[in-house]
C-alpha cells in the first residue's frame, strides 16, 4: 500500500474535479449542449432513475404485498362466484342443448300423424344384462305396454312391463331380446332387426340369399310387427354377406345413439296382432337423418 | 522560498518551452520542459508539491497552447502526484532511477494526455509512440542532467570559490 497521507488525497480529488469541471465547461457535446450540462443531467438522471426505481419499488412492494392483506378474501369471494357462473352457464348450456332436441322432437311430433307424446328418460338402465331405460311418463299419460317409443333419429324401442302412472320402462332395439320387422329402403327386402351384443348391435334376419341387400342401405320398420310404425328408421346395413344356409348375414347400425338418449316420443297407438303385410298404420313422413359419424 | 523557486522553475520551463518552439518546430516537441519541472519538483519536493507544481504548470501551458485548458493540467496533476508517491517510496537519489522515473513520467503524462483529448473530443485514441519514445528519451535527459547541474552546482561553485581564494592569496 502507498502511504499517502489524507490531505494529499484529498486536495488530488479536488484538482481532479477542479480540472474536469474546467475542461466539461468548454466542451460541448454533439448535441451542442455543454459536456458539464449533459454530464449533470446525465448524472442527475441517473439519480432520478435510481430514486424512480426505489420509489416504484416500494409502491410494487406495497401494493403487492402489504395491501394485499384484502385480497385472500377477495379472491375467494372471485372464486365462488366464477364457480356460481360456471354452473350457470353449465345450466344455460344445457338448457339450449335441451331446446335444440326438444325443437327436433316437435319437428317430428309435427311431421308424423301418428299422436305422440314427448318423453324425459329419467333413468338409465339398472341391469347391464338388459338394456332398458325409464321414461317420464306412464298410464296417467295414455301410455301403455308394447307402445312404440321413437326419437328424431329413428326407432328407439318399446314400452314393456307394465307401465307406472308416470313411468314406463322402454326396452331398447338393440337389447338381446327385442326385435322389430323390418325392409330395405331400396329393395324392400324384409326380414327382422334383431338385438345383437356385438358392434354394430343389430342385425337383419330372416332375409334371403337372394335378395339385393348392400352396405349402405337404409333399414325402416316394415310394420309387421304391430308395435313400431311403418317407415320409420332403424338404421343402415354396414355388413351384407351370403349365408350359409339360406338367409344372408347382415349386421346393421343403428340410427339412433343409444348412448345419449334423453327425450323421446311416445307412439300412443296400442300394439295390435302382428299379420303378414296388413298395417294400418299409415307410413310416417320422416326426415330421414344421415348416417351417423 | 520552495513556492517562489518552483514558480520560477516552471516559469523558466515555458519560456524555454515557448522559445525553443519559436525558433524550432520540430523541436518543441521532442521535448516537454514544463512536465521536466514538473518530475523534477515532486521528485525533489514530494506528492504535494508535484501535484501543485502539475496543476499550475499544465494549466499555465493549457492557457498559453489554446487548446483546452485543463487537459494537460489534469495530466501534469496526475504525473506530479504519481511521481511524488514514488520518489518517496523508492530512492531515486541516482541519475539511473531518475532518468527511468523521467522516462515512465513522460509516457504516462503523454497516454494521460492523448485519453482525455480522445474522450473530451470523442475520436480513436492514437499515439506516435517513436516521437513519444524521443521525448521520454530527451525529457529524461534534460531531467538527469537538470539534477545534476542543481545538484552540483553549490559543490562547483564551492570549489571555485575556494580556488580563487588560494590562488588570491598568491603573491608573486
Amino acid at each position: 500500500m502507498l502511504d499517502i497521507r489524507r490531505r494529499t488525497g484529498v486536495l488530488l480529488f479536488v484538482l481532479t474535479i477542479g480540472h474536469i469541471f474546467l475542461i466539461s465547461v468548454q466542451v460541448q457535446s454533439k448535441s451542442g449542449v455543454p459536456v458539464l450540462e449533459a454530464m449533470t443531467f446525465g448524472v442527475f438522471a441517473r439519480v432520478q432513475q435510481g430514486t424512480s426505481s426505489a420509489v416504484h419499488g416500494g409502491r410494487g412492494f406495497w401494493a403487492n404485498y402489504v395491501a394485499l392483506r384484502g385480497a385472500r378474501a377477495e379472491n375467494d369471494a372471485l372464486h365462488r362466484e366464477v364457480a356460481d357462473l360456471e354452473v350457470r352457464l353449465q345450466e344455460q348450456r344445457a338448457l339450449a342443448l335441451r331446446a335444440s332436441r326438444l325443437q327436433a322432437l316437435l319437428d317430428l311430433k309435427a311431421g308424423t300423424p301418428l299422436p305422440t307424446i314427448a318423453a324425459d328418460v329419467i333413468a338409465g338402465n339398472p341391469n347391464p344384462g338388459m338394456r332398458t331405460l325409464t321414461i317420464g311418463r306412464g298410464t296417467a299419460d295414455g301410455v301403455e305396454a308394447d307402445m312404440a317409443v321413437i326419437a328424431p333419429a329413428g326407432i328407439v324401442g318399446r314400452v314393456v312391463g307394465r307401465p307406472a302412472s308416470h313411468a314406463a320402462r322402454v326396452q331398447l332395439l338393440i337389447d338381446r331380446y327385442a326385435a322389430a320387422g323390418a325392409v330395405t329402403e331400396r329393395t324392400r327386402a324384409g326380414g327382422m332387426v334383431v338385438g345383437l351384443e356385438k358392434d354394430p348391435p343389430l342385425t337383419m334376419d330372416l332375409v334371403s340369399n337372394l335378395a339385393d341387400v348392400k352396405p349402405g342401405d337404409v333399414v325402416v320398420a316394415s310394420g309387421v310387427d304391430g308395435i313400431y310404425p311403418k317407415g320409420f328408421r332403424i338404421g343402415q346395413v354396414e355388413i351384407s354377406e351370403r349365408g350359409a344356409q339360406l338367409y344372408r348375414t347382415i349386421t346393421v347400425r343403428p340410427s339412433v345413439n343409444f348412448s345419449n338418449i334423453e327425450e323421446v316420443l311416445v307412439v300412443l297407438v296400442p300394439a295390435r296382432p302382428a299379420t303378414a303385410d296388413a298395417d294400418p298404420a299409415p307410413a310416417a313422413v320422416l326426415p330421414v337423418p344421415g348416417p351417423k359419424k | 522560498m520552495r513556492t517562489v523557486g518552483v514558480l520560477a522553475a516552471l516559469a523558466v520551463a515555458i519560456v524555454l518551452q515557448a522559445t525553443l518552439s519559436g525558433m524550432w518546430m520540430s523541436a518543441g516537441t521532442r521535448v516537454n520542459f514544463v512536465l521536466v519541472a514538473v518530475v523534477y519538483v515532486a521528485l525533489a519536493f514530494g506528492a504535494v508539491t508535484g501535484l501543485l507544481a502539475g496543476t499550475a504548470g499544465g494549466l499555465a501551458q493549457d492557457a498559453l497552447a489554446g487548446g483546452l485548458v485543463g487537459v494537460g493540467g489534469l495530466s501534469k496533476t496526475l504525473v506530479g502526484f504519481f511521481v511524488g508517491v514514488l520518489g518517496a517510496q523508492f530512492i531515486v537519489s541516482q541519475p539511473i532511477p531518475r532518468f527511468v522515473m523521467f522516462v515512465g513520467a513522460t509516457v504516462v503524462h503523454e497516454l494521460i494526455f492523448q485519453a482525455l483529448y480522445a474522450l473530451v473530443e470523442s475520436r480513436a485514441f492514437t499515439v506516435q509512440y517513436s516521437a513519444l519514445l524521443i521525448q521520454a528519451l530527451v525529457n529524461a535527459t534534460v531531467g538527469v542532467l537538470a539534477f545534476e547541474v542543481v545538484e552540483g552546482a553549490p559543490g562547483i561553485l564551492q570549489r571555485r570559490h575556494s580556488r580563487g581564494t588560494v590562488f588570491g592569496r598568491r603573491r608573486y
